[in-house]
């Protein structure tokens, strides 16, 4: 989804094709990606980019023309990565705890983890987004990429277990950010339906529960 | 750059540290050092980098930048000279992608080695050796560096990996830089450890060594 928010940014044609990976990868994945076998993988004049970050930089690098993705200041530039690399390193592995934790006591640790790091995601929009929509600013940026792909899984758990991981008292600026990210024309049709991406997670964890 | 105020919070055995100080000295910055003693933080660590409360930190006119890789790309932004990242997207993603591979698959194992014994040990060197072997693919053939004539991102984010390479294959008396079956990769250490510029911001070997010996006695009372 990273990706594909980046080249909508960008008004860019692309031909996407959808890997069913649960069952089975396709020829071109594998070839595209043959270190990781994973999606997503950008393939532009034949050249394979891997890693969804590091997509949406490459887009942002190649069409330096359309509206910029990563901010121009070298320091914000860093303040963006930096906490895209703490979602990824340190926020999103507590919600895959969550996914597969299988007692309470695991499920709540996660939980709290989870908004922990929420709790520093708010401080840090407020920091990122100097008063505007996004922690980009005006338009949606990085980070804003980086975090709002997670809006779905964040809704599957709150409607799954009944709590509010965004909410009025802890993080009332992403609440209102999430609903934004969510209706941008760049984003609202590339977020999954809660109930589709919510089966296609009891999938999943029936798989990796399976191969253990 | 005249009026600039660098500082950097490091730790002398701390390889990532080590990155940042690589980038900093192949751009002729001057900079103040700040050492860190990890077991007693700093006021000033815990201020610049209250999430993580890590080393390195690279302040720049008071304002701090963490994590290694998200400093040195900043460095190779503000400071334009010698530039680290090549300037193609294609090529700059491919270095990412590298650099995001030794740490994710290479490093992992290494530490696997480094920690477990027996079988175990080997099981972990073998898939640190496979890792290294597709890390190898990376380096183009006829050119010293990752970064082609010159040291660049690659070779700055990846050449601690081989320092630490040589350490465990002396501590645990493993095989993992393998000259005959990466000879590119063997060369390639061989050559980048021994540019004066990297050489001298390299800590004394058997510092190093006893350093990391150190761990290890506190991982496995047992060992020697």
């Amino acid at each position: 989804m990273r990706a594909r928010i980046a080249l909508n940014i960008k008004s860019v044609d692309y031909e996407f094709q959808e890997e069913n990976w649960l069952v089975s990868k396709s020829e071109l994945l594998l070839k595209s990606n043959p270190i990781h076998k994973k999606v997503p993988v950008l393939i532009h004049a034949d050249n394979p980019v891997c890693e969804s970050l590091i997509i949406v930089q490459y887009i942002d690098e190649v069409w330096s023309s359309g509206p910029s993705i990563l901010p121009s200041d070298p320091y914000d530039r860093a303040t963006s990565r930096f906490w895209s690399a703490y979602i990824d390193d340190k926020w999103f592995p507590s919600m895959i705890a969550f996914f597969f934790a299988q007692e309470e006591d695991a499920k709540k640790a996660a939980i709290a983890q989870m908004e922990e790091g929420l709790v520093l995601l708010e401080e840090a929009f407020g920091k990122c987004s100097k008063g505007k929509a996004f922690f980009g600013g005006d338009r949606i940026g990085f980070l804003d990429i980086a975090f709002g792909c997670f809006l779905g899984s964040l809704r599957v758990i709150e409607k799954a277990d009944g709590i509010k991981l965004l909410n009025e008292t802890k993080t009332p600026s992403l609440l209102k950010w999430a609903d934004r990210f969510s209706s941008d024309t760049a984003v609202k049709e590339l977020i999954p339906d809660t109930d589709t991406l919510a089966e296609f997670g009891e999938k999943l964890q029936a798989k990796m529960i399976a191969n253990k | 750059m005249a009026g600039e105020c660098v500082q950097f919070l490091g730790f002398w055995a701390s390889p990532s540290a080590l990155r940042v100080v690589w980038a900093l000295k192949l751009k002729g910055i001057d900079y103040e050092h700040i050492e860190e003693d990890l077991l007693n933080k700093s006021p000033l660590l815990l201020k610049y980098n209250p999430v993580h409360k890590k080393v390195p930190v690279l302040v720049h006119n008071g304002k701090p930048v963490a994590e290694s890789l998200i400093i040195v790309e900043y460095i190779d932004e503000v400071w334009k000279q010698n530039p680290l990242l090549p300037q193609d997207p294609y090529e700059r993603a491919k270095a990412r992608f590298w650099v995001k591979f030794a740490d994710e698959k290479v490093v992992p194992d290494m530490v696997s080695t480094f920690m477990k014994t027996g079988e175990e040990k080997e099981k972990a060197a073998k898939a640190a050796r496979e890792c290294l072997k597709t890390l190898e693919s990376g380096l183009e053939e006829g050119k010293q560096f990752f970064g082609g004539e010159a040291i660049g991102f690659v070779d700055i984010a990846v050449g601690w990996i081989g320092i630490w390479a040589r350490i465990v294959e002396k501590l645990k008396d493993v095989s993992l830089v393998d000259e005959e079956t990466m000879p590119l990769l063997h060369a390639w250490l061989q050559n980048f450890l021994e540019v004066p510029i990297i050489k001298e911001c390299i800590p004394p070997w058997d510092k190093l060594l006893q350093h990391n010996k150190g761990y290890l006695v506190k991982l496995t009372p047992d060992s020697t």
